[in-house]
């Protein structure tokens, strides 16, 4: 059963990303990066970290995502619609370079000794990752908070300093 | 019961289809897309090591907590970037009407 969900989770993943790589709408896109993101949600719902996964959902899913689409409807115009291919060396080499991360990574992964372990380690509760957050962790966490702010503010002033710049000019 | 070269291995399909994404296109849309997707590749390479990891003694939980905990804020922080990194598109659409990173070129020295 798990090995059913499995598959049908990593089709979602990996199909989501080929959709929002390749759909000729961009907006088509934005719809497949959120369900390569739901993906991957529930890959860490099989990994026994159901904190990260529903995490996973609501900022990815939930924001991320919503926050995208809003963007591509905000900046959509017609000369998207037929957007203009890549040269198809470009292509080429763009195909050959990510089969070759992909196959290199695999045939990594197939020759160490990874698969030896298969069992799940008891998994971290919610109290462990809250108790490793405040206080391991709790300087990260407060730089963390720091770096949010300034990205927020410096995304606010970015588009204020347009607005007056479209005035003047 | 699923083993962790499938992680892995589903992980390196993503990273992959994110570096073919950064190499091939120009839209600076998807240009977010594939740095998404492969800082996803990463977060789940995260939890899949730490919740198999064969060095994690048993009953200490704290272990494998730690992985859980980076991708916490490894999530916050893409967040944060995918923020800044859309206020920059919107702000490059209102000043030159496209997004392709290859027109973009007014800081070319």
């Amino acid at each position: 059963m798990a090995d059913v969900i499995f598959l049908a989770m990593m089709v979602v993943t990996v199909g989501g990303a080929l959709v929002a790589m390749e759909a000729d709408e961009i907006v088509y896109g934005a719809i497949g990066l959120a369900g390569s993101l739901f993906g991957v949600a529930a890959l860490f719902f099989l990994l026994d970290a159901p904190y990260v996964a529903v995490f996973q959902i609501t900022v990815y899913v939930g924001a991320v995502a919503v926050l995208i689409l809003f963007t591509v409807m905000l900046v959509r115009t017609e000369k998207w619609a037929k957007e203009v291919p890549a040269k198809s060396l470009t292509e080429l080499s763009g195909v050959l370079t990510g089969l070759a991360v992909i196959i290199s990574l695999a045939l990594t992964v197939v020759a160490s000794n990874l698969s030896g372990d298969t069992t799940l380690q008891n998994g971290a509760t919610f109290l462990d990752i809250g108790k490793l957050i405040s206080t391991d962790f709790a300087p990260v966490l407060e730089i963390l908070a720091m770096v949010l702010a300034a990205a927020i503010v410096g995304a606010l002033t970015l588009s204020r300093v347009d607005r007056e710049e479209e005035r003047s000019a | 019961m699923n083993s962790l070269p499938d992680f892995v291995l589903v992980s390196a399909m993503l990273f992959g289809i994110g570096v073919y994404g950064l190499v091939t296109k120009r839209n600076a849309l998807r240009l977010l897309f594939a740095v998404e997707l492969m800082i996803n590749a990463a977060n789940l390479n995260f939890v899949a090591f730490s919740q198999y990891a064969p060095f994690a003694t048993p009953g200490a939980a704290l272990t494998n907590g730690v992985g859980q905990t980076f991708v916490l804020f490894s999530i916050a922080l893409a967040a944060a970037e995918a923020a800044v990194i859309l206020a920059i598109v919107v702000v490059a659409y209102r000043l030159h009407r496209d997004v392709d990173v290859s027109e973009l070129n007014s800081m070319e020295g």
